[in-house]
């Protein structure tokens, strides 16, 4: 099982420091989930292992390796990265796309083997992509265009995924149907997922362990339970809030309060 | 869209379209066949027959001459200098993600033409010819527009962003120096700025064909690079490419082929921007086909140049003005075409 590890990041854009000295061990073969406002380094953080972006100081570590210092290929065939809403060239198709997760694994003899055609065929199976296998990625909806691109990843093998807000510019049903998807990945082939995710609620319901971040520094990390609590959620997100359970899952469930429509609110509109 | 054929021989193993080979088999035969008639023409007639015949050292004796010693050289310079920015224009589409970038628009072209002109006018490098001088222009203008780009690594937005900008500056050096040009010069210059074929010997073919046989070998070598960057940066790093490298590469083969070329016949217009366009379409590619695209520039060139002789046999007609004639009709129609059945782009 493969073991994510930083220790002592500091990552930044020219001399804008977004992390700061930053240690971070993803447990192995669970879904670990990085929640946050805008602009606390979350993405930032996600882009560091995935080698998006080199850091200022301190190391991260696959497997007791440095991926910045491993050959690029070599961590290409470990550990798979989904950035946030990449674009395919207009007309390449579903099983183009998904072939391209291959090219860690090809050499320029071996560029189709048997066992790169079954992973681009069970990649397209898990995500359901079969059926459109030969459609052009840009002609398909949100929801679709995403799967192609995380059955890219998957079609990569990679015993860990990142994955950059997977969810973003999904509806709901869609949003739903990838953190499924993401489930089953994890379940069924015990891959390590790390993903960004901005639904405080879809964390709890889908992450094994939760990292919350505030200002570049992690501010707590632990089982959904143990992090999504009224105190930290106040810290984070900078906003009040109600925790009560889930109805579907038993995980936290986070009401922010917010000066409005409070019940308390209603009454005293009623009696005057 | 066309269907994926798996071939796999001992260890070997690929996945192949029929139909981009079968495009790039029947342009290559198009490129033989033209490049043949072009040698038909002149003075002492000769059949396409008798030209096969030359080439494979049969036949007459004179006419072996005529087709090594006097035509050849043209029809060589025809074919690479095509393919090269046939090539050289996919590369570039490639690298910057943008269908409109090629070597002329991104001022590598432009670059050289000021070379070129600066020789003639100033007299600057004059002992070097049009040929180095242009070589010189091209390498010198990739080299600025890269280190303009450069901020923490490249994009290839700021490439083409950067390279329109490094274009216009080129160009209107190139203008002055043109009105500080007396007569002679002026004409020399325009007769090489629009690019031709005319004065081609083995004195432009030689080095032309020495530096495709390294050049050619090499881009292909990078084509899964190029297959990667299609994806654009991030993904393209995750799928294991060592983007910044291969961009560098790429770029440095791609300026390759432009500078010669252009060394060879002068920047003939829209062949780079046009031939990797035209070769998506007819292959039916999402994206150029990096040896199709080649050929489909080695065809454009050949055929302009075939034309443009057959229509005017009398006045020398500069090849880049049959390509410029051509080839923005006919990207025009593609385009209107393709948006039509709702795969512009």
């Amino acid at each position: 099982m493969s073991e994510l590890r930083a220790e002592g990041l500091r990552l930044a854009y020219d001399n804008r420091v977004v992390v700061e000295d930053l240690d971070l061990l993803v447990p192995p073969g669970s879904i670990s989930v990085i929640v946050g406002a805008n602009a606390c380094g979350k993405s930032t953080l996600l882009r560091a292992p995935a080698r998006l972006l080199t850091p200022k100081a301190g190391t991260v570590h696959l497997d007791g390796r440095s991926v910045h210092a491993m050959p690029t290929r070599q961590v290409a065939k470990q550990l798979g990265i989904l950035p946030q809403s990449p674009v395919a060239p207009d007309g390449l198709t579903v099983v183009d796309l998904v072939t391209r997760g291959r090219s860690p694994h090809q050499t320029w003899w071996r560029q189709w083997s048997a066992a790169d055609e079954a992973a681009v065929n069970s990649a397209l199976a898990a995500t359901e992509m079969t059926e459109l296998a030969d459609r052009p990625v840009d002609e398909l909806s949100g929801g679709q265009r995403q799967r192609a691109w995380i059955a890219m990843a998957v079609a990569q093998e990679t015993p860990v995924l990142l994955l950059d807000e997977p969810t973003t510019f999904l509806d709901l049903a869609h949003q739903i149907d990838v953190l499924d998807l993401v489930v089953d990945l994890n379940r069924r082939e015990g891959r390590t997922i790390v993903m960004v995710l901005h639904d405080l609620n879809q964390a709890c319901r889908y992450a094994d362990h939760v990292i919350a971040m505030k200002a570049g520094r992690i501010v707590a990390q632990g089982s959904p339970a143990e992090v999504v609590i009224p105190s930290i959620v106040e810290d984070v997100f900078d906003v009040r809030c109600q925790v009560t359970t889930d109805p579907v899952s038993g995980t936290p469930l986070v009401i922010p309060t917010g000066r409005h429509h409070s019940l308390t609110e209603r009454q005293s509109e009623h009696s005057r | 869209m066309t269907a994926a054929v798996a071939v796999r021989v001992a260890g070997v193993s690929a996945r192949v379209r029929p139909r981009v080979v079968g495009t790039a088999l029947v342009l290559a035969a198009v490129a033989f066949l033209l490049f043949c008639l072009g040698m038909t023409i002149g003075d002492y007639p000769l059949s396409v027959g008798k030209v096969v015949a030359a080439l494979f050292s049969q036949g007459d004796y004179y006419d072996r001459v005529v087709v090594y010693d006097w035509r050849m050289p043209r029809a060589l310079c025809g074919l690479f200098v095509g393919l090269a920015f046939g090539m050289s224009g996919a590369i570039f589409q490639t690298i910057t993600r943008n269908p409109l970038a090629s070597p002329d628009v991104i001022g590598i072209s432009s670059g050289a033409t000021t070379a070129v002109v600066c020789g003639i006018v100033l007299g600057i490098g004059a002992g070097l010819g049009t040929q180095t001088l242009g070589l010189v222009g091209a390498l010198g203008s990739a080299l600025l527009i890269y280190v303009l780009a450069w901020q923490r690594g490249t994009t290839g937005y700021r490439i083409v962003l950067v390279g329109i900008g490094v274009s216009w500056a080129c160009t209107s050096a190139t203008s002055y120096l043109l009105a500080q040009a007396k007569l002679y010069e002026a004409q020399q210059i325009v007769g090489w700025m629009v690019g031709n074929l005319n004065d081609s010997t083995w004195a432009q073919a030689t080095p032309l064909l020495i530096a495709m046989a390294v050049l050619v070998p090499l881009t292909i070598a990078m084509s899964g690079w190029l297959r990667a960057l299609h994806l654009g940066d991030d993904v393209a790093i995750g799928l294991g490419t060592p983007v910044q490298v291969a961009r560098l590469s790429l770029l440095i083969v791609g300026v390759g082929l432009v500078a010669f070329g252009t060394a060879a016949a002068g920047p003939v217009a829209f062949v780079a921007l046009a031939a990797p366009q035209i070769a998506k379409r007819v292959a039916g590619t999402p994206v150029p086909p990096l040896f199709t695209s080649g050929i489909t520039g080695a065809v454009v060139l050949l055929g302009s140049d075939l034309l443009a002789r057959e229509l005017m046999p009398d006045t020398q007609l500069p090849v880049g003005v049959v390509t410029g004639v051509l080839g923005a009709p006919f990207l025009l129609w593609l385009l209107a075409r393709a948006n039509r059945a709702g795969s512009g782009g």
